[in-house]
């Protein structure tokens, strides 16, 4: 079993992307061997409201099994707490938030008040540091990475909280990991898909000094070629238990901690 | 037959502690991989005792000395680029001359001086004359400067190409950072300029952009600092081409642009 916790649906606003369509991620899935994807509303994460992309994410999953949806939420706008019960509601594995994209603060009331509703309705919450390399982006595209000051801050607002971070580097791993208790690290949950491989072997090196439990698989297809993730995974000399828990394990995990699926 | 076009060793005399763990991490990735050759450079001291892409003549010699050491040690998977710096002209001619003497393969040029800077004229003579390729280090589409670097961009590697039409130009990492996609149509009509395929970026759709712009005769694979980057972008091309143009990637492509007998027969 393989799940990819980090996928999207639709089109990217700052380039052509080939491939976003849901029968062409599930191809892309079946190329890389992966069974299960949690899909996230590509365009909607620009738009003034989010989640207005979510209805057709609920009913593109509804048609293809293997994706689950991850619904957005904009913590300023009215009835964003409704989504967080409808995405609980719905069996969601997630939902996500993009701060800096929707131009709010990443570690203000508004997030605070999400990873608390997040705690109590029973379902982690999804975070991108980035979507794309910051040398490449569209000169239009001046939303700020997502600090890891804010995870540090969020992970510490609700003792309910869980978080998955997508799209972060070691350094950025390090540096939440080790800035939180035990107890806080323990609620958090990161892809793969941005931490570096051989020679760097920086996932080998996080998987020994942070642990094998606290990685997810994720690829942020079809931004990114999924064969990256599975690519890097079959260069670590892992056992057979840490691989299954990196590929479907700590994903599910997540969810049944936080209380939903 | 696998040829990675642009890899990377460090030695005792750089900034990293873990030097020596890191060159053994390539090579045992490698094996895993299928790496037959990696062709690879020293970038003088990397930081250590002169800037990695301004490195001075001394800390270059070193460097150069360390590649020819592992190419020794190692002739059955590695190759060496002489890595100069072309500010100083004389010590990079006579680097040249000495390493490519001793069996390195290619010249490599980061990031001294402007690609398309005269500096650059009688070092691509020479690997003309040599007949070696040139990796140029890039940066995709680049729009100011950077520190610590004086980087290129594919315009200004395309003026220089356009100068030395007998040398063959390998354009560095066009998944390594900056806009590839302003790097693509400016390289087009360069027949001399060669797309290595290594960096960390892995974006849906650049290789069928790469494929759109120059044809697979003029790509080759890489990895530069990450080789499980260079592994997916193999195994997507591997559903993306045929079997005869996957191989020209693989290592046709670098066999025809390096010189006879670099690479073991097949």
């Amino acid at each position: 079993m393989r799940t990819d916790v980090n996928c999207f649906l639709g089109s990217y606003p700052y380039r052509r992307v080939p491939g976003t369509s849901p029968d062409a991620v599930l191809a892309a899935m079946d190329r890389a061997g992966i069974d299960e994807a949690w899909v996230s509303h590509l365009p909607g994460i620009f738009w003034r409201d989010p989640a207005a992309g979510n209805a057709w994410l609920l009913e593109t999953t509804s048609r293809h099994k293997r994706l689950k949806p991850v619904l957005a939420v904009h913590p300023e706008l009215a009835g964003w707490e409704d989504v967080v019960l409808d995405a609980a509601e719905a069996g969601a594995p997630a939902v996500r938030c993009d701060p800096t994209y929707y131009g709010i603060a990443p570690s203000g009331a508004a997030m605070r008040a999400l990873v608390g509703a997040c705690g109590r309705a029973g379902i982690p919450l999804i975070l991108a540091v980035r979507l794309e390399d910051g040398r490449q982006r569209h000169p239009h595209d001046h939303a700020a990475e997502l600090p890891a000051a804010a995870v540090r801050s969020l992970i510490r607002a609700d003792a309910a909280a869980r978080i998955i971070i997508t799209h972060a580097d070691r350094p950025f791993v390090e540096e939440v990991h080790f800035g939180s208790t035990p107890e806080e690290a323990a609620r958090t949950w990161w892809d793969i898909c941005w931490i570096w491989g051989p020679p760097e072997d920086h996932l080998e090196i996080l998987l020994q000094t942070i642990g094998p439990d606290r990685f997810v698989f994720g690829t942020g297809q079809p931004l990114r070629i999924p064969e990256n993730a599975v690519a890097k995974l079959d260069l670590l000399e892992l056992a057979p238990e840490d691989r299954a828990a990196i590929e479907a394990g700590n994903a599910a995990a997540a969810c049944n901690a936080a209380g939903s699926r | 037959m696998l040829i990675d076009v642009h890899a990377h060793f460090l030695h005792e005399r750089t900034p990293r502690a873990d030097w020596a763990e890191r060159n053994a991490s390539r090579l045992r990735a490698g094996e895993r991989v299928g790496i037959t050759i990696h062709v690879a450079s020293i970038l003088g001291s990397w930081g250590h005792t002169s800037p990695t892409y301004f490195p001075s003549p001394a800390d270059c010699t070193y460097g150069n000395d360390r590649m020819l050491a592992l190419q020794r040690e190692h002739p059955e998977r590695i190759r060496g680029y002489v890595t100069v710096n072309p500010n100083y002209t004389e010590h990079a001619l006579a680097e040249m001359g000495r390493c490519l003497d001793a069996g390195m393969i290619g010249l490599k040029l980061a990031a001294s001086r402007r690609a398309d800077d005269p500096l650059l004229d009688p070092l691509c003579a020479l690997a003309r004359d040599r007949g070696v390729p040139v990796l140029h280090h890039i940066w995709q589409h680049r729009r100011r400067d950077y520190a610590g670097q004086e980087a290129s961009d594919a315009v200004e590697l395309g003026r220089l190409a356009a100068r030395h039409r007998s040398v063959q130009f390998i354009l560095a990492h066009i998944g390594g950072g900056g806009d590839w996609l302003g790097t693509l149509p400016v390289i087009h009509g360069l027949p001399n300029i060669l797309v290595d395929l290594s960096g960390s970026g892995v974006d849906g759709g650049m290789l069928e952009a790469c494929l759109e712009a120059v044809g697979v005769e003029r790509l080759l694979w890489g990895c530069d600092l990450t080789i499980e980057t260079g592994w997916a972008k193999l195994r997507y091309l591997e559903h993306l081409l045929k079997p005869a143009d996957l191989e020209q990637v693989r290592w046709g492509n670098a066999a025809r642009i390096f010189p006879p007998g670099a690479f073991p027969t097949h």
